[in-house]
């Protein structure tokens, strides 16, 4: 070993106790990016398809102003209810977050920093449209709505809880809202909602589907059969990378390799990316849009990289403290998504600082109040419980008969039955047989 | 002797090697600087280097699949996968690849891999942290398979697992990690302080991979188990007031057979428990061999205890683990105290 390795290591720009630094972030000016037309056809390897992939989309610029051709002129009356939607997703977050600390739920993913990516996404659209949702993405959910106790009532596994009981906290699903059911592994849901929509086009219906992983997620083998499938039959689909720089302590480097564009792995496949400002609530809102338009029209699949930050620790589970500045989030270069929202809205004339506190107090209490709800449902330790055996259920579509003696097995021991009452009961076979009885050999035969 | 709860022995077993043998390295997703969710790697980075401790990408096949490279180049890579339940996406190259290369090589090719990687429930982890699948690698030919009751057991036979030439799935119920959990989830929770077995050698020891070990004599039943349900396993028969021999497997592939068959031809009765779904589970080669090998020393039919054959549920944890009380329902069966 007496020459040096060449290995290369990546690191992040700054670790604790270092300044933050996000120069290798590469930003460009709101209103800076062309707008192809999303009507035509999009060869996604010309230099202005791959400007679309490397530069960055904005539309809110420094003064607050939507400025540019990604502009999508929405009334002010859709960016108030954006602005409630991101602003409701925070406040349920805190106090779930809360709920979590206090022991009442096992376990908590929050999107702080990130309302946008899933809020304005939703927003652009339309509700027949099946989203593929990842575990940061509960924006989603509120626009689509779900009701706050529904969510609730699975983050407790309560007798309310629309997974009963089996899925760990925040992998909700909504049949009825066209949220497919979330997934502790990752990635798994891209290539789905691929097959998702080329079944849409198999069937020449009009919907699309949607899908989000983060940017760490993209170095598993699916994210790279999404992208395969997506171009080969062009299937109609939005396909989002939310790029808020770290998986757990892995920064976005080692998931990006040398490349500075997570949008730009789509035209190696022949599809277009489009590099989002993810902060930004309506360059997600145009570029969701656009990309959906085009999938409508028989052009297929985009990728969408929305720039952002993870503000919040990965989970519960988590303590960023201890592998990236403490200070990281404060110096994030597309400040608070919320935030810019709200400053664009005050700069039209539409909103103001008594209008964002009421807005607050009542979002609160929206909270509070079905927390309040959600808990008459049963808690982890108090209140009404699910039955255990519903475990045994939904494992097939008809139980099958070793399910169902186990269900009588597990019945009688709950009901600290004495193993008198299931003598006789072999389990496994279902037939009376005394065990005891049964080595009638003996012994040393 | 020092004390070690269990992730303490595992991330000292690599220390050891990683200082004794310069061609070990480690890779795994928030290995590296971070030391691992279960902090099994903290500061080994910082000891030894960005080079022989690698981050890598959430990339299970591409670990798996850069640690053959690596290993066919002359390394000897320890990869962790962060949860067992992550593991799938890399099975073909362990199934189709890591476990095969030798035999299809006619053995010109090797690549020792270790595989460390949690298991097992009792941490509210839901169905994605919570699984046992060694059933799945014992059944396939040419990996070695490992799973660990306490903290020394774990370091001398990870030592073990890194030397093997062969590749090692090397599971840790992650339960046991902080002390000897006995399948009582309301009761305080005892350290490894308070253990034998969690006095661990500070320098290098290896345990044979291949040999079970007798946990606990005794003349009335025998007990086959592995990894937390041990700890379960002593505690049922305690309850329920029965002398069991307990065998702790320790290794699943290249099972000892010598060491259980002694056992149940001696007491003559035997129940095997595991914490993974019972149907197709291991405990089904277990007593199948058993029955082969004792069949006419048996009292009683052998009987098998285990998860049940659903999904581990978030919600129902401690109906689902196999507990004292199934396991002490299993045992006075098998004692013919049922009647």
């Amino acid at each position: 070993m007496s020459r040096p390795s060449r290995l290369h290591i990546p690191h992040p720009s700054a670790r604790p106790g270092e300044a933050p630094d996000f120069s290798y972030l590469r930003l460009a000016a709101a209103g800076a990016v062309a707008r192809p037309d999303p009507s035509a056809r999009l060869d996604a390897m010309t230099p202005s398809a791959m400007d679309l992939a490397t530069q960055l989309v904005r539309v809110l610029d420094d003064e607050h102003r939507a400025v540019g051709p990604w502009n999508p002129h929405l009334e002010p009356a859709e960016l108030q209810v954006g602005l409630r939607h991101m602003l409701l997703t925070r406040l349920f977050d805190e106090r779930m977050q809360k709920t979590q600390r206090q022991g009442r739920i096992s376990f908590y993913v929050k999107c702080t920093g990130e309302e946008a990516v899933s809020v304005a996404a939703a927003m652009a659209l339309e509700p027949h449209d099946m989203l593929f949702p990842g575990y940061r993405n509960q924006g989603l959910q509120m626009v689509r709505g779900q009701p706050l106790v529904a969510l609730m009532n699975q983050l407790l596994s309560n007798t309310g809880d629309m997974c009963k009981g089996r899925q760990l906290p925040v992998m909700y699903h909504g049949s009825d809202a066209r949220l497919f059911s979330i997934s502790g592994n990752l990635a798994t849901q891209f290539p789905q909602a691929v097959g998702w929509a080329m079944a849409a086009a198999i069937k020449g219906e009009d919907h699309i589907a949607a899908s989000w992983i983060g940017e760490g997620s993209s170095a598993a083998a699916d994210f790279h059969h999404a992208l395969l499938f997506a171009s080969t039959y062009r299937a109609p689909c939005v396909l989002n990378v939310v790029n808020n720089q770290w998986a757990i302590s892995t920064f976005q480097g080692f998931a990006a390799g040398e490349s500075p564009s997570f949008a730009a792995r789509g035209p190696g496949y022949g599809l277009p990316g489009v590099r989002v400002d993810g902060n930004d609530f309506l360059a997600v809102y145009a570029a969701t849009r656009w990309a959906a338009e085009r999938a409508r029209k028989g052009h297929g699949a985009t990728l969408i990289e929305l720039v952002t930050y993870r503000v919040a620790a990965h989970s519960t589970s988590d303590d960023p403290s201890r592998y990236r500045p403490r200070d990281e989030a404060e110096q994030w270069p597309l400040g608070c998504p919320i935030e810019r929202l709200r400053q664009h809205l005050c700069m039209l004339g539409e909103w103001d600082d008594t209008r964002h506190a009421a807005l607050t107090v009542e979002l609160e209490q929206q909270v509070n109040a079905a927390w309040k709800i959600a808990c008459t449902f049963g808690t982890m330790t108090e209140g009404p419980k699910l039955d255990p055996a519903l475990m045994f259920e939904d494992v097939y579509e008809t139980l099958p008969p070793h399910l169902a003696r186990q269900r009588e097995t597990l019945r009688a021991e709950l009901a600290g039955t004495t193993v008198a009452a299931v003598a006789g009961h072999n389990e496994h076979t279902g037939q009376a047989g005394q065990a005891g009885q049964a080595g009638h050999q003996g012994k040393g035969v | 002797m020092p004390q070690m709860n269990m992730v303490q022995a595992i991330h000292s077993a690599m220390d050891v090697m990683l200082e004794r043998d310069r061609s070990v390295v480690l890779l795994g997703e928030d290995i590296g600087y971070f030391g691992g969710v279960f902090r099994a790697t903290e500061g080994l980075q910082r000891k030894y280097g960005e080079h022989r401790v690698l981050d890598t990408p959430i990339a299970e096949g591409g670990i798996i699949a850069a640690a053959i490279g690596m290993g066919v180049n002359g390394l000897r890579p320890v990869t962790e996968i962060q949860f067992v339940d992550y593991i799938y996406p890399a099975y073909d190259q362990i199934v189709s690849e890591l476990a095969r290369l030798r035999y299809r090589s006619a053995g010109d090719f090797t690549a020792p891999v270790t595989i460390r990687t949690p298991c097992g429930g009792g941490i509210r982890g839901g169905q994605t942290h919570s699984q046992s699948p060694e059933a799945i690698f014992a059944h396939v030919c040419g990996l070695k398979v490992v799973m660990p009751s306490n903290p020394y057991d774990a370091k001398g036979l990870l030592i073990a697992a890194i030397e093997d030439n062969d590749p090692v799935v090397f599971l840790e119920p992650k339960r046991l990690y902080n002390g000897p959990f006995d399948g009582q989830p309301d009761k305080p929770a005892v350290p490894w302080t308070a253990h034998a077995k969690g006095e661990v050698p500070e320098g290098y020891y290896r345990l044979p991979i291949g040999e079970c070990a007798i946990a606990r004599a005794g003349s009335e039943l025998t007990i086959v188990t592995y990894g937390t349900m041990v700890h379960v396993a002593e505690g049922a028969a305690q309850a329920a007031g029965i002398d069991a021999e307990i065998i702790d497997v320790r290794t699943i592939s290249p099972l000892d057979t010598a060491t259980i068959i002694a056992s149940v031809k001696k007491t003559g009765r035997c129940v095997v428990v595991h914490e993974a779904t019972r149907f197709g589970g291991f405990g089904g080669e277990l007593a199948a061999t058993i029955q082969e090998e004792c069949f006419w020393h048996l009292e009683a039919p052998i009987m098998r205890v285990g998860g049940w054959d659903t999904p581990y549920p978030h919600a129902f944890e401690w109906e689902y683990f196999p507990g004292q009380t199934r396991v002490a329902n299993a045992l006075k069966r098998v004692m013919g105290e049922a009647a």
